[in-house]
């Protein structure tokens, strides 16, 4: 689906945050000139189009509590990777479950999901459940806690300046 | 501290955010408190930095290209090779990750052409090699999250 400009600009506008305000469609329409109700028809029909997948409340996770993120990936051949990576995005404490490309002998790895938990022992027991499930013990596996976070915020979409912007 | 009205808020509202004139008037109704406080709430969520925004998801390469990174870096060296990933806007997520691949982030651009440039830039200026591992295959992304926030 392509979307115009003005989904854009407007994609861009709320990615900043929707004001804490009475009304707070009209005020984003107000940066970038849309009314109250044509912001409220394009986001709706973004949601609709899945092109926002949601609108809400974005937590962070950390900050409530739940410290222990781990990224598990797993070398799993291609003829079964998609079953595998089904199963895994059933089970209900996964967030993410994502097949990406190996990248040679340093990394061998093409399934990757995401579990997080309040401390490292429940997502090392969330994940052996996981393996049980899901019938993964026999393939090699990567387990990788998060330590640091360095940044967290959406994607900012906009209009791109020319990439020699950067140097 | 977070009161019960907190706790409803992050919950409840992490999908269908109302789209309506007045979200959170609506909000208001659906709780039984007053539009006042539940602005005033998700100000103070805001301020005690527990959530990002309240704002959209959108999936990955449905608007733009994106890929997951990551690089190799000494430990001495690794909060400066952040910071200047990091400073990229077109960086999101950046973490530390216990692996020799130390630094793992999402980058997301408006086309194949600028992401390759953003890797190609943060490789220059890093002095480090950049693994570019971009999304083959989705199989589940829901992003919100069910908090149990018992006080344990």
């Amino acid at each position: 689906m392509m979307i115009d400009d003005l989904d854009q600009r407007l994609l861009s506008a709320i990615q900043q945050g929707l004001p804490m305000s009475p009304r707070p469609y009209a005020e984003l329409g107000a940066q970038i000139g849309l009314s109250e109700s044509e912001v409220l028809a394009r986001l709706t029909a973004l949601k609709q189009d899945g092109l926002i997948k949601r609108l809400g409340v974005i937590v962070k996770h950390r900050q409530l509590g739940y410290r222990a993120n781990a990224m598990v990936v797993w070398d799993i051949p291609d003829d079964q990777v998609q079953h595998i990576g089904q199963l895994i995005s059933r089970l209900e404490f996964v967030n993410l479950c994502y097949r990406r490309p190996r990248h040679g002998a340093t990394w061998p790895y093409n399934l990757f999901c995401m579990i997080h938990g309040k401390s490292k022992e429940t997502v090392l027991q969330q994940l052996a459940l996981l393996e049980q499930a899901c019938h993964t013990q026999a393939f090699p596996k990567q387990v990788l806690f998060s330590r640091r976070c360095f940044k967290q915020r959406g994607a900012i979409y906009r209009k791109f300046e020319p990439a020699t912007a950067h140097g | 501290m977070l009161t019960p009205l907190h706790k409803r808020l992050l919950n409840d509202y992490q999908r269908d955010f109302p789209l309506s004139p007045t979200p959170y008037q609506d909000i208001a109704l659906e709780l039984g408190v007053s539009e006042e406080d539940v602005i005033d709430a998700f100000v103070e969520l805001d301020e005690q930095d527990v959530i990002t925004r309240i704002g959209p998801v959108i999936p990955p390469n449905r608007i733009g290209v994106s890929t997951l990174a990551a690089i190799s870096v000494p430990e001495t060296e690794l909060e400066a090779v952040a910071q200047i990933i990091s400073a990229y806007p077109e960086v999101n997520h950046n973490y530390e990750r216990e692996h020799r691949f130390n630094l793992w982030f999402v980058v997301i651009a408006a086309d194949a052409q600028h992401l390759a440039q953003v890797l190609a830039d943060i490789e220059q200026q890093t002095g480090y090699p950049v693994m570019s591992l971009p999304l083959m295959e989705d199989y589940f992304i829901d992003l919100s999250f069910k908090l149990d926030l018992h006080d344990d």
